[in-house]
């Protein structure tokens, strides 16, 4: 029988493609990558060392794959083998406290990308069967409901007659030829549906037409968090057929960190083709509507503001200009926080951290540097945080450090703040 | 033969012939792994990201540079000053000359070598330091680490005895650790030397190719 350890090295193997093995074979041990890294910073615990986190996968590759190591095994100076024991010593290190933020990345000399090389990492674990129970359970969810949070169209449909109702719009399913098919994050979908209203008003405004698939409406791709290339397949191949099928012209991928990267360039690589349509995100969408005048601004917000990164959106999704654009026709007020734009610092929840249990503790604690980038704003009333899983690791986060501060949505704060038909734009 | 001539003419060739084909070898298996082929749309160029990814890793961040200073300053310290004492010795130059490259050109005037000799050595002395002593090198740094370090100090200290060309033992101590170095290099961690430009140009590629520029 072929033993767990066994059947992770061998995923390992298989995904060390030359990138990784570039990675191992430049790393100096030079621990600067600690310096960037969220977790580390907040417990001061060297094992939260970046490159300390890879060091199973890198040890395997070592031993069984990289130049030399036919030699070093004969000469007796390959690294040991990989044990079970020993993979789920690391087990927190690579699910509980690596966001796949890439921070690290930036301050790398060798430009080494973490983050990406331990979604190659995860994908080991779970074949092992070694990934967090949190993160399994919403796999399940996903299964019978095709949402990490079990969230069934009943349940949107009752959203959106709620949407439909406060707005005066009405919110189509399943339209055919549609612009735009819109997902979304089932946090988004529970916690915070006057997002489906707020894209309501501001499609409406802009002339153009949109709708939500009966079921591709889960933007959230549990598979690449948790490191299943099958079941991230599953879930992209759900969105993109139904896609096809209403015959759209673009997929808009929510405010959720990940659910971008994972439909917009893992997506066709987890098909083997690509799609008969675009893949936007919804930022990029508000903000080109804006450029093209059909989102006018109107009478700002006057609170005073600071904006959140999420490092899916931001560091790995290059959307770096566009919130800023949007934040700064919407508020008078808009302040920069400490670090920000692209060596901002994760909600802390990124990853699949914010849905493992076992990592609840220190991501509480890791998000004391977002306090302290909170705190460094005179005067602060509101933070725009323009990922529905920021949000609620916000929320958390915030009533455990007893701050009270508004977390809003950037969709819904540039709907609130469109001018008028009638009047000047802002 | 004597044994300088014996570590400067049969063992020098060999360290040199292992430094090339082990240097090689162990560059090609990399790149001969290969990856699968993005088929995403792309956002911007992989190749002109690999290229930004090189250049744009040689500059550290602003923001971490404080955080980062004995790396930084050690850093250059040491591969810069290393850099121009074997590209631009005196001797270094003769002996590149007169056994391999049949040319020479310009070297430092003596006070300028030993000035980079005291750069080049405070830069290895305070990345050592900083590996026995910072609980995170110490946690992630294995044998390899040590033995390139002090074994390229051993290279750099025998050098500066051998200076004054005082006694040929000198000069023999230094070139038989240089063989030694160039043997243990292709086959150790001080490769980085040479994988630096893969591993940036990897990551380089993968987000320029997504319009990102990290």
């Amino acid at each position: 029988m072929t033993s767990k350890a066994e059947i992770a090295v061998e995923k390992f193997l298989e995904k060390t493609d030359s990138e990784a093995a570039s990675f191992f074979e430049a790393c100096v041990h030079c621990g600067i990558c600690a310096e960037a890294c969220q977790f580390h910073l907040a417990t001061g615990d060297p094992k939260y060392t970046p490159t300390y986190k890879l060091r199973p996968m890198e040890r395997a590759y070592k031993r069984e794959k990289a130049p030399f190591s036919s030699l070093k095994k004969m000469l007796g100076l390959a690294p040991k083998p990989v044990t079970e024991e020993e993979l789920i010593e690391w087990g927190p290190l690579v699910y509980d406290s690596c966001n796949m933020c890439a921070r690290c990345t930036l301050v790398c000399p060798m430009g080494i990308d973490i983050a990406g090389t331990i979604s190659k990492m995860r994908a080991g674990y779970e074949a092992a069967g070694l990934a967090p129970e949190g993160l399994e359970r919403s796999v399940e969810f996903v299964k019978k409901t095709t949402s990490p949070m079990g969230v069934t169209i009943k349940a949107l449909s009752a959203q959106i007659k709620h949407q439909e109702k406060a707005t005066g719009l009405k919110i189509e399913v399943d339209k055919q030829g549609a612009d735009y098919m819109c997902t979304f994050s089932s946090s988004e979908i529970m916690g915070y549906p006057e997002v489906l209203g707020a894209y309501a008003k501001l499609f409406d405004r802009a002339g153009v037409s949109w709708t939500i698939s009966s079921v591709a409406y889960e933007a959230t791709n549990v598979g690449v968090q948790i490191g299943s290339a099958s079941l991230a397949k599953e879930i992209v191949t759900r969105v993109v057929e139904s896609a096809e099928a209403l015959g759209v012209k673009a997929v808009i991928s929510p405010e959720c960190g990940h659910a971008y990267g994972a439909i917009r360039f893992a997506g066709p690589n987890l098909m083997g083709r690509q799609y008969k349509f675009e893949v936007v995100h919804i930022i990029e969408v508000i903000d080109q509507l804006r450029r093209e005048g059909k989102l006018p601004a109107g009478k700002k917000d006057a609170r005073k503001m600071t904006l959140h990164d999420p490092c899916q959106i931001v560091r790995r999704g290059g959307l770096l200009k566009e919130p800023r654009r949007l934040l700064d026709d919407s508020c008078s007020n808009f302040t920069e926080m400490k670090y920000a734009g692209k060596a901002n610092f994760c909600c802390g929840g990124g990853g699949g951290v914010s849905a493992n249990e076992r990592a609840e503790e220190l991501r509480t604690e890791a998000f004391s540097l977002k306090v302290d980038q909170l705190n460094g704003v005179d005067g602060l009333e509101a933070v725009v945080v323009p990922c529905a899983n920021c949000r609620s690791v916000f929320e958390d986060g915030l009533d455990a450090y007893e701050m009270d501060l508004e977390v809003l949505g950037l969709a819904e704060l540039v709907a609130e703040t469109l001018a008028e038909p009638d009047e000047k734009q802002g | 033969m004597s044994f300088l001539n014996f570590v400067e003419g049969p063992l020098f060739t060999f360290a040199a012939a292992v430094f090339v084909l082990a240097a090689l070898w162990r560059l090609i298996g990399i790149i001969r792994i290969g990856r699968t082929k993005d088929i995403s749309p792309p956002k911007g160029s992989a190749a002109v990201g690999f290229i930004k990814g090189n250049l744009r890793h040689f500059i550290p961040r602003g923001i971490f540079a404080k955080r980062t200073m004995v790396h930084l300053v050690g850093g250059y310290g040491f591969h810069l000053g290393l850099f121009v004492l074997v590209f631009f010795g005196v001797y270094h130059i003769d002996f590149l000359n007169e056994r391999i490259l049949g040319f020479s050109w310009p070297a430092l005037p003596r006070w300028a070598f030993l000035l980079t000799s005291a750069i080049a050595f405070s830069g290895l002395i305070m990345l050592w330091v900083r590996r026995i002593s910072d609980p995170v090198m110490r946690l992630i740094s294995d044998k390899d680490d040590h033995i390139g370090s002090w074994l390229t100090f051993l290279v750099m200290l025998s050098g500066c005895f051998a200076l004054e060309q005082a006694h040929d033992s000198l000069r023999a101590t230094h070139m038989l650790l240089v063989d030694i170095w160039l043997i243990y290099f292709p086959f150790s961690r001080l490769m980085h030397g040479f994988t630096f430009f893969l591993s940036r140009g990897q990551s380089g590629a993968t987000y320029g190719r997504k319009g990102i520029d990290l």
